[in-house]
């Protein structure tokens, strides 16, 4: 549905996002990950047109951005970074515009206007203006506009950026239910996000991809996937259990803190998945140590990202 | 259609939303009154036309012009709004018209507010309203004259202090290309045609023509090709400044 083609964007001598292709599908929640200046934003905005690429074009649902740019944005919701809006005017005659833009009419615009309001719980609000509106509200006008006509394309910069921990769970709540038949990508630099809705991942750095992959897959890549956490008690020595468990084959070392009794072990590279937690659990038994919890990690998301985006080697 | 009244729409609303249309309105009739009274001698004059109230208007719209579409693109710029507008299915002419359309349907209320100044000369006396129509359709024209070099020069800057500077500017050459103010810059180093070609550009003396009462349809041309002109020019300038 979104197929980019060796996107380049060059401002004077700097080159912002440098010939990136991708292309993705409905039903795939993309994931733009990459630090502050990468070039996610400008990617999208050249993915939706606003910006004209200085090399590479982008194709929407089959639609060349640059020669066929008004049947590609029919096709798009966006919501541009910092969900610019029309300050001085109310959410119901904003949204009201947009749907006038959109070109929806009778039940349907009505309909569509409630059921956005709606799930966006935009209600107590709508005749107020946005301009006097926290920084949640406005966000969420942002969002009820781009998914007012139901697009095939939803592209959201930053759509959690400035919520509170409960809205942004709504939000991605709402990504998540409508995903099955959209194609949705979102740009981000919050990591648990990603780990939250998205089914796939680019990140990117200095306009260039580093790593396209699940987000499982790239936790995967993390030194901790597979590592062991486990919580001492009382009444057992850490340093007996520290020595005991690095003898372990599937064990490559431990990192520990002993105010608080924890140890995360590490797995060796190449070990089978579950082998070091089998083998650090029949220890605990055999040892009879007390423990308090002992948990599989999946791997840190965050410790991939710093590695690939820093160009790390650990 | 639908999507340039979608625009046209919104953007009216936006002026009344705020205190700006308010003001505007005010001062606008408060200095159009003094103006005709007190400056143009409208009573000593002792005739019944509303000539010292037009005259005023080429001097009057100079400033207001810029200052209503100082804000047309410079704004929308400046909040970000642009890139939702542009990525919306709008192509750069619908929103370019749709917002100078709603600049221009402003500016006429604001003129027609002015009627009470039409019933005083009519109470007064018996004047030729013929021409006083005439009048208003040229002063409305020069005003949409002044807002489409507004609102090209706005689509510029993300200032609008410096859209308005700039708009005040290009306005000014334009409303004196008749005078040897401006004429003075192109004679000697521009061939005669070219010199009296920029002559031929002065809004006065178009105006001028308009507001005694002769509609000619040069005059109208003129107009139109000025809205045109710098109309198509911001769209090239949106266009542009999205590949830049």
């Amino acid at each position: 549905m979104i197929k980019a083609d060796g996107l380049t964007k060059r401002y004077g001598r700097d080159t912002v996002v440098n010939d990136l292709s991708f292309t993705c599908q409905r039903g795939e929640v993309l994931g733009f990950l990459g630090p502050n200046g990468a070039g996610k934003s400008t990617t999208m905005k050249m993915v939706t047109g606003f910006v004209a690429p200085s090399a590479g074009r982008a194709e929407v649902c089959g639609h060349d951005i640059a020669t066929d740019g008004l049947a590609a944005r029919r096709k798009i919701g966006y919501l541009p970074e910092g969900a610019p809006c029309y300050a001085e005017m109310t959410p119901g005659s904003f949204l009201a515009f947009i749907a006038d833009i959109r070109g929806l009419r009778g039940e349907k615009r009505t309909q569509r206007l409630e059921e956005v309001a709606d799930r966006l719980h935009l209600g107590p609000v709508l005749g107020q203006s946005i301009e006097t509106l926290s920084k949640g509200f406005k966000r969420r006008v942002g969002l009820a506009q781009a998914i007012l006509h139901d697009p095939d394309v939803l592209i959201l910069d930053e759509p959690t950026d400035g919520l509170d921990p409960n809205q942004k769970h709504e939000v991605r709540e709402l990504i998540r239910s409508m995903s099955a038949d959209k194609l949705i990508v979102i740009s981000t630099h919050i990591l648990e996000e990603v780990e939250a809705v998205c089914s796939r991942a680019i990140i990117i750095a200095n306009g260039e991809i580093l790593a396209d992959d699940t987000p499982h897959t790239l936790a995967g890549r993390s030194r901790y996937h597979n590592a062991v956490r486990l919580t001492i008690g009382d009444g057992t020595g850490i340093d007996e259990v520290i020595a005991a468990i690095e003898r372990l084959d599937s064990v490559d070392t431990t990192e520990s803190d002993r105010d608080h009794g924890s140890i995360i072990v590490v797995a060796r590279s190449g070990s089978a998945d579950m082998r070091t937690w089998q083998d650090v659990a029949n220890l605990v038994q055999s040892n009879d140590w007390t423990i308090e919890s002992l948990q599989l990690e999946a791997g840190r998301l965050d410790e991939v990202f710093r590695q690939i985006t820093r160009g790390e080697n650990s | 259609m639908n999507i340039i009244s979608a625009i046209l729409r919104r953007e009216l609303q936006s002026y009344f939303a705020t205190p700006v249309a308010y003001v505007f309105i005010v001062i606008f009739l408060v200095l159009m009154g003094t103006f005709t009274f007190y400056l143009g001698g409208f009573y000593e004059q002792g005739q019944a036309d509303l000539r010292s109230f037009f005259n005023f208007h080429p001097w009057l719209y100079l400033f207001l012009v810029p200052a209503i579409s100082m804000r047309l693109w410079a704004e929308e710029r400046k909040s970000g709004s642009v890139e939702l507008l542009m990525t919306l299915p709008v192509t750069p002419w619908q929103a370019v018209l749709g917002k100078f359309l709603a600049a221009w349907a402003f500016t006429g209320i604001a003129l027609t507010l002015t009627f009470p100044i039409w019933i005083t000369v009519n109470y007064l006396g018996n004047p030729d309203n013929g021409t006083i129509f005439a009048a208003y359709i040229g002063s409305l024209l020069m005003a949409g004259g002044f807002l489409a070099i507004g609102s090209c020069v706005s689509a510029i800057t993300r200032n609008q202090v410096i859209a308005f500077v700039i708009s005040i500017v290009v306005c000014f050459g334009f409303l004196l290309s008749g005078f040897p103010m401006v004429l003075d810059v192109f004679r000697g180093w521009l061939p005669q045609v070219i010199v009296d070609a920029v002559a031929s550009l002065s809004f006065l003396s178009h105006f001028s023509n308009i507001s005694r009462g002769v509609i000619d349809f040069r005059d109208l041309v003129y107009f139109g090709l000025v809205i045109g002109t710098f109309l198509y020019a911001n769209t090239i300038i949106l266009q542009w400044k999205q590949a830049d």
